[in-house]
């Protein structure tokens, strides 16, 4: 056939979104291929998260988002058999390379996931655990970090009497939060959100987008998101993915005002996924 | 209709059958302990736990195998918890996809099922023939032997429990895998782990072949461990069978005594277990 058909996936050369130019590149993937044991889940993957941005993932179940956030922060390493070939940088440093060290990546690149995960501890430990692990510091000042963290989740004011209690004992959204908190008290430089309100219900779901929306200043955020409205309302950018493959990456308005692409178009509008 | 009514008649066939199995069960387990009360209680005074094993035909009590008892349990504890824990971690943390660990994890559920008779022979081979006499040493060992299995298994399967999500999010603020463990997984499988030493001390309070060819048995007060050192249930064993009239009394009321001490331990178990589930 000599004629393409408007099917045929884009040619994968990695072009710099229109509003992208002249942005500080924080995160950048080039060429990544994702292997669960023989099955490829990611081919030949280019996107960039840009600082101080929220570059939104959206897609159909199994398409790969997930795997492709998971590879920021080298999380599929605690599993055997997941491996990833290409390049991922950090900083301008490569994130795939041997000699990085898993744990101070993990402390820079933070994540939240789809369900809420607090430790089976009490809310002050919750955050003050990850502190503690990378600082010293008198336990006055430590209480006002996780102050200042929970009020940085939206969170102080609904646990500040009960800073003591389990932090599962909270509700399904100020657990979220909580976790978002315990990201934050670490001070990392990249968010990656997996899905953050799939088990919330409407008000925290907004609470958080609210939240995220507030932690761009400081940070550099990627999400997962299933809920096409909620791509459109918090990111910056917008990566479609479908089969393992990145379909077209952008602005957010245009992806979702003219896309590029027939499937990208498709999924927006609810034809399939 | 027809068929509907034939898995009507099938249920209620299945659920009498199961009713019928559950009182079959359930009448030894009560005829059991009612015997056991009516024979035991009347010898459960103050002098049972304050004074020696008597000699036929005289008074006494059954302090020195409830010490001796005492002390090889918690020695045995001692050294079987650590080791059984850390192989319990090893397996579900560390190498859980390993080939190895479903080595380690088929011959650990052997040894759970080892007659426990072969446990105290292998113990007399190794250590009561080597020092020359029988020991309370040897007597905590053999019993160490069979806390491990059951260790390695709860702590293995509690630690499965912990959700994956969780160790990731550990894993996500930047938590070396050690401290995971520690911090986060074992907090998380604690009660099922106590649970587990709990069901442990129960299986080996009474236990009675490893200690026969071990601790053997001692009529006297003694502490030492490196001397024979007296049981309750090697106790039991030696007066149930004697033809003295007092020496049975009190192999009842021992008998009571354990079977007290390890519904007690189960139901500390079951209310830690209850506890983890409403957590």
């Amino acid at each position: 056939m000599s004629v393409t058909s408007i099917d045929t996936p884009a040619p994968a050369v990695f072009r710099t979104p229109m509003s992208a130019e002249g942005l500080a590149e924080k995160v950048s993937v080039r060429s990544l291929d994702f292997y669960y044991g023989g099955h490829q889940a990611l081919k030949d993957i280019n996107v960039s998260l840009y600082e101080n941005k929220v570059t939104a993932f959206i897609g159909p179940s199994g398409c790969g988002k997930s795997t492709l956030l998971r590879v920021l922060n080298r999380m599929y390493d605690l599993y055997p058999n997941q491996r990833a070939t290409g390049h991922v940088t950090l900083d301008n440093e490569d994130i795939l390379a041997g000699a990085q060290d898993l744990n101070l990546l993990r402390a820079k690149v933070g994540m939240v996931f789809q369900k809420p995960t607090p430790f089976p501890m009490s809310i002050y430990e919750n955050i003050a655990f990850g502190i503690r692990l990378y600082e010293k510091m008198p336990k006055s000042e430590l209480d006002d970090r996780v102050k200042r963290c929970l009020e940085r989740a939206a969170l102080w004011d609904e646990v500040k009497d009960k800073i003591d209690a389990n932090g599962l004992s909270l509700s399904g959204g100020q657990q979220q939060r909580l976790c978002i908190a315990r990201t934050v008290a670490v001070r990392p430089e990249v968010i990656l959100l997996d899905e953050p309100c799939s088990a919330l219900d409407p008000i925290s779901t907004a609470k958080i987008e609210e939240l995220i929306d507030e932690l761009k200043e400081d940070y550099t955020i990627a999400i997962v998101t299933h809920n096409m409205q909620q791509a459109a309302r918090v990111s910056d950018f917008t990566a479609f993915m479908y089969l393992g493959e990145l379909v077209e990456f952008g602005d957010t308005t245009r992806i979702f005002t003219s896309p590029n692409d027939r499937r990208t178009q498709d999924y927006i509008t609810g034809r399939f996924g | 209709m027809a068929l509907y009514d034939t898995r009507r008649r099938r249920n209620h066939v299945a659920i009498g059958l199961s009713i019928a199995a559950t009182v079959f069960g359930l009448t030894w387990l009560v005829l059991i302990l009612t015997v056991l009360l009516w024979n035991g209680l009347g010898g459960l005074t103050l002098a049972v736990f304050t004074e020696m094993t008597p000699p036929p035909g005289s008074a006494g009590g059954l302090l020195n195998p409830i010490v001796g008892s005492l002390l090889m349990t918690f020695i045995a504890v001692l050294i079987g918890t650590p080791l059984g824990i850390l192989a319990g971690t090893y397996m579900a943390e560390y190498g859980r996809y390993d080939k190895l660990t479903t080595v380690v994890r088929f011959i650990n559920d052997i040894l759970l099922s080892a007659p426990s008779i072969v446990i105290g022979l292998f113990v007399y081979e190794v250590m009561v023939l080597q020092m020359g006499h029988f020991s309370g040493w040897a007597g905590a060992v053999a019993l160490a032997v069979i806390v491990v299995p059951v260790v390695v298994r709860t702590t293995e399967d509690m630690l499965i429990l912990v959700p994956d999500t969780l160790r990731e999010a550990a894993a996500s603020i930047g938590l070396p895998r050690a401290l995971m463990i520690r911090k986060v997984a074992y907090r998380a499988a604690r009660a099922g782990m106590v649970t587990g030493v709990l069901l442990a001390i129960a299986r080996i309070s009474g236990e009675t072949a490893p200690l026969l060819f071990t601790a053997l048995n001692n009529q006297f007060w003694s502490t030492d461990m490196n001397a024979p050192v007296s049981s309750l249930p090697v106790v039991i064993f030696q007066f149930a069978l004697s033809p003295y009239d007092d020496w049975q009394q009190l192999a009842w009321t021992g008998a009571l005594i354990i079977t007290m001490a390890v519904l007690a331990l189960s139901i500390i178990a079951r209310l830690l277990a209850a506890q983890r589930k409403s957590s």
